[in-house]
């Protein structure tokens, strides 16, 4: 009695992963034809809550592109993010992390970093930003009046969960 | 730098669900669009249905019918146009156009429409009485070549945006003999300014008829401009002459040119195309012919084998049209009907190959679809999708481009976007606004459909499973959402899991409330409210905005008919009566429709929040 319920629960905890794989995935499929672009395997990964890097998400590419088509289509998708999800490949980050990654950045704790700091930061180590990301991060992030990026109230932003 | 890496991969993934959430609006707006582009060809097909069944109806049948449609006029004829009897008065200051036009006029015009003037009617029958001459002259294919010209700029669907169309002008330059366009369809409906825009295509057309070309776009049709808003633009703007305004409007559009072809190498269609196209055969025919979606079908009526010959060399043509004009491009090979719009194709990179191997062409251009980046290309580079009316579906929601193309046809991009705010918006408020439009678009449907919804799920607890809610909205609504996605933005979960399917409405209710009238009634009402303002505007002669109650009636008894819904006839006796404010007999169409808008409560609410929110002082 107890393994019967056993697997049902696991049935449908199956089908709610694929039902939430199938949302993401159909999100980018704008023809309907159950294929995405590969270029779109990044915004899929963060949305289902992962947090790949730049490398993590070329090899993954690599695994289950279509003949260098620049397509992925779904039968190589759904085996693929799978065995990501069952292996916890790609864990979040907790978000007192990223509080911490930023007080690091800010050596001289004033609470703040300037724009040319961050700037500096993002596009030069790491996995660089592109000229676009820093300009949306800027943007987004900078206080108007005093033109210094407080990451304290920034956080909220990065960390606000839509329960999806 | 491991805290920049953090610090990257956090960012990305905040900008990722952005993104997503992009996504969903996009398809919201986009399946709606579809959608209501579906319900349009539903309702023209209706129209073919009665004219080919009046004889069927009551006895009142007969007159309202040859009032619904207009009597089968041939656009090549010239209708009398009085333009000259106009008077002019002295209190005017607008444009004051003598043809044939000189650049004074094309500039007085610019400035006037900047200015948010209004050109005389007497102007505007004289330009499209001019207009008309001048397409009659045009073939069905315009053929053009790159050696008389530098470079040919390539516009798409501008939809009535002044703006546009203005800042095209500025980046680009205005139309001349070194700056030649094509402007490719889709010139009114949806935008406010439909009516400026094209007056100011067809003045620079009169003007520069060797630099100027113009296609036509599925929106250049009566039937569409019923529906998506340019014939209410032409009656609130000409209240005197507007509908002779627009029967003049219906002739141009029947004349203007289906395609334009550049240095033989080069296909602009407004649309795409079909594994039927055959652009000899395009070429032959006579393209007023065809007007309106139902036009062709109108001349249907008798069963003899020569009109059924006829009518189906009509329907033929008419098909082939329709194709070019309505067709979307797929990603697989082979060619299906269009059931997203419910008219024209979707065609295969096979289908576009096989055609430009047949006429020795390199290259489609198309518009018809609203990309986010204002253009793009597909079938390994044989398509180009161009679309010219930034911002379409909110503020920010895409780029609107261009395409120029010199001597050696290498397509060049440029980009831009119509912007009404001054301050830079960021992404994230982009999106915000665009999905709270959205949202409120969707929830209308749901409000629209909610007794469907009821009779599906029979339940009287309120409650139903997160899968049967998709289930059923999928079948009810029929638009393609990801549902569950957006549940959480939609209807509210009970503690034990299950939906709370009121919550869906609970922040909205009707405009005004009509107590005369059953929750039944007012919701099918609700629904259909585009379909039915534009029968009642087809049966509104004289476009007062009053129709008499028997009007009302005939209006209502027709569209029931079409709707196979079996609505009482003494419910719509009240409903009229009650509605008749003055009494008089006569009911004012746009005070009805009022009443069965719908009203979003929480609007101000949801706004406070997201003040809220952006304003957030730091408590650091």
């Amino acid at each position: 009695m107890a393994e019967n319920s056993k697997s049902a629960e696991a049935t449908v905890l199956n089908t709610k992963i694929l039902k939430k794989l199938k949302g993401a995935f159909q999100a980018f499929d704008t023809k309907s034809d159950n294929t995405v672009d590969i270029k779109e395997i990044g915004t899929i990964f963060y949305s289902l809550g992962f947090f790949p890097t730049q490398a993590d998400l070329q090899k993954f590419t690599s695994e289950v592109e279509d003949e260098r088509s620049g397509y992925i289509h779904w039968d190589r998708f759904l085996p693929a993010m799978t065995k990501v999800l069952l292996e916890d490949k790609f864990p979040p980050i907790a978000d007192e992390l990223l509080l911490q990654a930023f007080e690091v950045l800010d050596i001289e704790k004033r609470g703040y970093l300037k724009p040319e700091e961050l700037t500096n930061y993002m596009t030069k180590e790491g996995e660089p930003f592109t000229q676009e990301e820093m300009d949306e991060m800027l943007t987004a992030f900078t206080d108007e009046e005093k033109k210094h990026i407080y990451y304290k109230d920034v956080i909220p932003h990065l960390t606000l969960e839509r329960k999806m | 730098m491991k805290a920049a890496v953090l610090i990257q991969r956090w960012y990305r993934r905040y900008m990722a669900r952005l993104e997503m959430r992009r996504r969903y609006t996009w398809n919201i707006f986009q399946s709606i669009e579809y959608a209501g582009e579906q319900d349009q060809l539903q309702l023209s097909s209706f129209f073919t249905f009665m004219l080919d069944n009046f004889t069927q109806l009551n006895g009142n049948g007969p007159d309202l019918i040859s009032q619904l449609l207009d009597p089968v006029v041939d656009p090549w004829l010239d209708r009398e146009t009085c333009y000259n009897l106009i008077h002019v008065p002295e209190s005017y200051t607008g444009p004051r156009l003598s043809f044939p036009l000189s650049v004074a006029d094309t500039n007085a015009l610019l400035s006037a429409f900047k200015d948010q003037q209004t050109l005389h009617a007497r102007y505007v029958l004289q330009l499209l009485y001019e207009t008309k001459k001048l397409l009659k002259q045009m073939p069905n294919i315009v053929h053009l070549s790159t050696s008389y010209y530098k470079e040919i700029t390539i516009c798409g669907d501008l939809h009535g945006r002044l703006d546009d169309l203005l800042l095209i002008f500025y980046k680009n330059g205005l139309p001349s003999a070194e700056t030649p366009y094509v402007f490719n369809g889709d010139f009114v409906d949806r935008g406010k300014k439909s009516v400026e825009v094209v007056i100011l295509l067809f003045a620079f057309l009169l003007l520069y008829p060797d630099y100027m070309h113009l296609n036509r776009g599925n929106h250049e049709d009566h039937i569409m401009n019923l529906r998506y808003g340019f014939t209410k633009e032409v009656m609130q703007k000409y209240k005197t002459h507007g509908r002779e305004i627009l029967q003049l409007f219906q002739d141009v559009f029947s004349l203007l040119p289906i395609a334009t072809v550049i240095d033989g190498k080069i296909l602009i269609v407004h649309g795409g195309i079909s594994d039927q196209t055959d652009l000899d055969f395009l070429s032959s025919i006579e393209r007023h012919k065809v007007s309106g979606i139902n036009h062709a079908a109108s001349t249907s009526s008798s069963s003899s084998s020569f009109f059924v010959l006829v009518n189906t060399f009509i329907c033929f043509t008419l098909e082939q049209i329709v194709d070019i004009l309505w067709s979307d491009p797929k990603i697989q090979d082979g060619c299906s009907p269009n059931t997203f719009r419910g008219g024209g194709c979707y065609f295969g990179p096979d289908v576009t190959q096989r055609l430009l191997l047949q006429h020795g062409l390199q290259l489609l251009i198309r518009s018809h679809e609203c990309k986010q980046e204002g253009y793009e290309f597909c079938h390994n580079g044989k398509v180009i999708t161009i679309f010219s009316a930034s911002n379409y579906y909110e503020e920010g929601s895409n780029r609107g481009a261009y395409v120029k193309l010199g001597r050696e046809l290498v397509p060049r991009f440029y980009q831009y976007q119509v912007s009404r705010t001054t301050r830079k918006l960021t992404l994230t408020q982009r999106v915000r606004a665009a999905e709270g439009s959205a949202l409120r678009a969707l929830k209308e449907k749901l409000f629209a459909h909610r007794s469907d919804f009821y009779i599906c799920t029979r339940l009287a607890s309120g409650r139903v499973s997160v899968c049967e809610w998709a289930l059923v909205l999928e079948s009810v609504l029929r638009l393609d959402l990801p549902w569950r996605t957006l549940r959480p933005h939609l209807a509210r979960l009970a503690p034990d899991g299950s939906l709370e399917y009121q919550s869906c409405f609970e922040d909205m209710g009707p405009g005004i409330p009509l107590p005369q009238v059953t929750p039944n009634l007012a919701e099918t009402l609700f629904r259909y409210r585009t379909d039915i303002e534009i029968i009642f505007n087809i049966i509104d002669k004289d476009h007062s905005g009053l129709i008499s109650i028997e009007e009302f009636r005939q209006t209502w008894r027709l569209f029931s008919a079409h709707l196979g819904v079996a609505i009482d006839d003494s419910a719509i006796d009240d409903l009229a009566r009650s509605i008749d404010f003055n009494k008089d007999g006569s009911i004012d169409f746009t005070e009805f429709l009022e009443a069965f808008r719908v009203v979003h409560k929480l609007d101000s609410k949801d706004q406070q929040l997201h003040e809220k929110m952006d304003g957030e002082k730091r408590t650091g």
